[in-house]
């Protein structure tokens, strides 16, 4: 058996960090623009879509990130997709993150005084310049904060496609403790890495939290 | 290809579904007990305008370390560290144990934040108060600054243990028989991991849905109708 030093074992969970960084950017992207979609469709058909996007967001906040990997697994292998762990957890995460920031920024766009609405109407302003020009720059301001927070849950979240078998930290942390037989050392590493990478995160939206009260 | 679904060989095995509800349905209500508990005496701890002398400066300390290395992990790991790495410093826990004990740590953070929030929005003035009437600290503390601090975050402490109850479908991969487990133990058994995890996605939603209403019922009995249903 070949002998891991500290330095080996750092090494290759500070490597493993890129692919937890690059899925998180991944499924940010991936469900910021899928969040953004739904929540302009429940904006502009506030009749048709409302009822089967809440009930798409309380299905993704109602079952498990787990479980929902495992559907995406198992369900892509289903329709005759070759599936490899990153298509899975792509796919998995990024209808999470979805569902949670389109329920996010729905209270951010309800938070917009109801008002503003009204006086760009009354200015001749149509639906999407309404929407484009008046009510999401007010909106961004609100959403920042919480956007940030739930980026620390993503992170968090990527953990889990350890489970399908995407090598990011946590798996490469579990493979480390199994050759090395310390893990409470390896473990305790894996811990940290997050810690490092969330810490800074969570003390951001904090400080934009705080920016966001001071200014009102 | 057409896709085949067979829902009844994935319910044949109920007895294993049963039993993995019965666990996830046990592991959250241990963990919202100790969890919440652990929490209101963690916010205590952290709480500024109680009116009485502060916590020691290290308790204090401690107490925040603990909350931001939870709050900035992943479930996951922590549940490793208790189960896989624990062992290495001689402290060996059954994977039940170490699911409960990893529950009910992560509950007991995110509360703790919560039940703080909850304290600190109170006037200062009412600790005064209760003090003044010759109300003991802890008398103060139970009744009357815990219970309207409750009512206030109860709404986010139900979220809370809602996640913390979708969350324990990680204590499978130690074995744990809870929910997810048994849907992994079925689907090796008849191969049908789809219609596997779809039923057991759908029974997480369906409890998650029936803890949040008996959580609510259970406030408004037990600090009286407020703002929290």
């Amino acid at each position: 058996m070949p002998d891991f030093s500290l330095w080996d074992i750092v090494r290759n969970l500070l490597l493993a960090c890129r692919w937890t960084v690059g899925l998180s950017a991944l499924a940010f992207a991936g469900g910021a623009s899928v969040g953004l979609l739904l929540l302009l469709l429940r904006l502009a058909f506030p009749k048709a879509l409302d009822w089967p996007i809440a009930g798409f967001v309380q299905l993704f906040q109602g079952i498990p990130l787990l479980v929902q990997f495992f559907l995406a697994y198992y369900g892509l292998g289903l329709v005759g997709i070759q599936t490899s762990p990153w298509v899975a957890a792509s796919l998995g995460l990024t209808l999470y993150a979805s569902a949670f920031l389109c329920d996010i920024w729905r209270g951010c766009v309800r938070a917009v005084a109801r008002g503003q609405w009204e006086a760009s109407a009354s200015l001749g302003l149509r639906w999407h310049e309404q929407l484009l020009f008046v009510i999401l720059p007010q909106a961004l301001r609100i959403a920042l904060p919480p956007t940030v927070g739930f980026l620390v849950q993503l992170i968090k979240g990527t953990a889990l496609a350890s489970v399908i078998g995407f090598m990011e930290l946590t798996r490469v942390g579990k493979t480390l403790a199994n050759a090395t037989l310390s893990p409470f050392l390896v473990f305790g590493f894996v811990a940290l890495f997050y810690f490092a990478l969330c810490y800074p995160v969570s003390r951001a939206a904090r400080a934009l939290e705080r920016k966001m009260h001071a200014r009102h | 290809m057409p896709i085949e679904l067979d829902f009844g060989a994935v319910l044949a095995d109920w007895p294993l579904l049963l039993r993995g509800v019965a666990w996830t349905v046990a592991l959250t209500l241990g963990a919202l007990l100790a969890g919440s508990a652990l929490g209101i005496v963690c916010a205590w701890v952290r709480a500024r305008n109680l009116g009485a002398r502060q916590a020691p400066f290290w308790l204090q300390h401690g107490v925040a370390a603990y909350v931001e290395l939870v709050r900035n992990t992943p479930f996951i790991v922590q549940l490793f560290f208790i189960f896989f790495g624990l062992p290495a410093a001689g402290v060996r826990l059954s994977a039940e144990a170490a699911s409960l004990l990893a529950m009910v740590l992560n509950l007991g953070a995110y509360a703790t934040e919560i039940i703080r929030a909850g304290l600190e929005s109170a006037h200062p003035g009412q600790a005064e108060a209760a003090l003044c009437l010759g109300l003991s600290t802890r008398q103060t503390f139970v009744r009357v600054l815990l219970p309207p601090a409750l009512q206030r975050v109860w709404p986010s402490l139900v979220g809370q243990v809602v996640i913390v109850m979708l969350g324990s479908s990680v204590c499978g991969q130690i074995s744990t028989p809870e929910l997810s487990y048994a849907a992994d133990l079925i689907q090796s058994r008849n191969f049908r991991s789809f219609e596997a995890f779809i039923v057991v996605g759908l029974a997480y939603l369906l409890l998650s849905l029936l803890l949040r209403q008996g959580l609510n019922r259970l406030a408004t009995l037990w600090l009286g109708p407020g703002r929290h249903a």
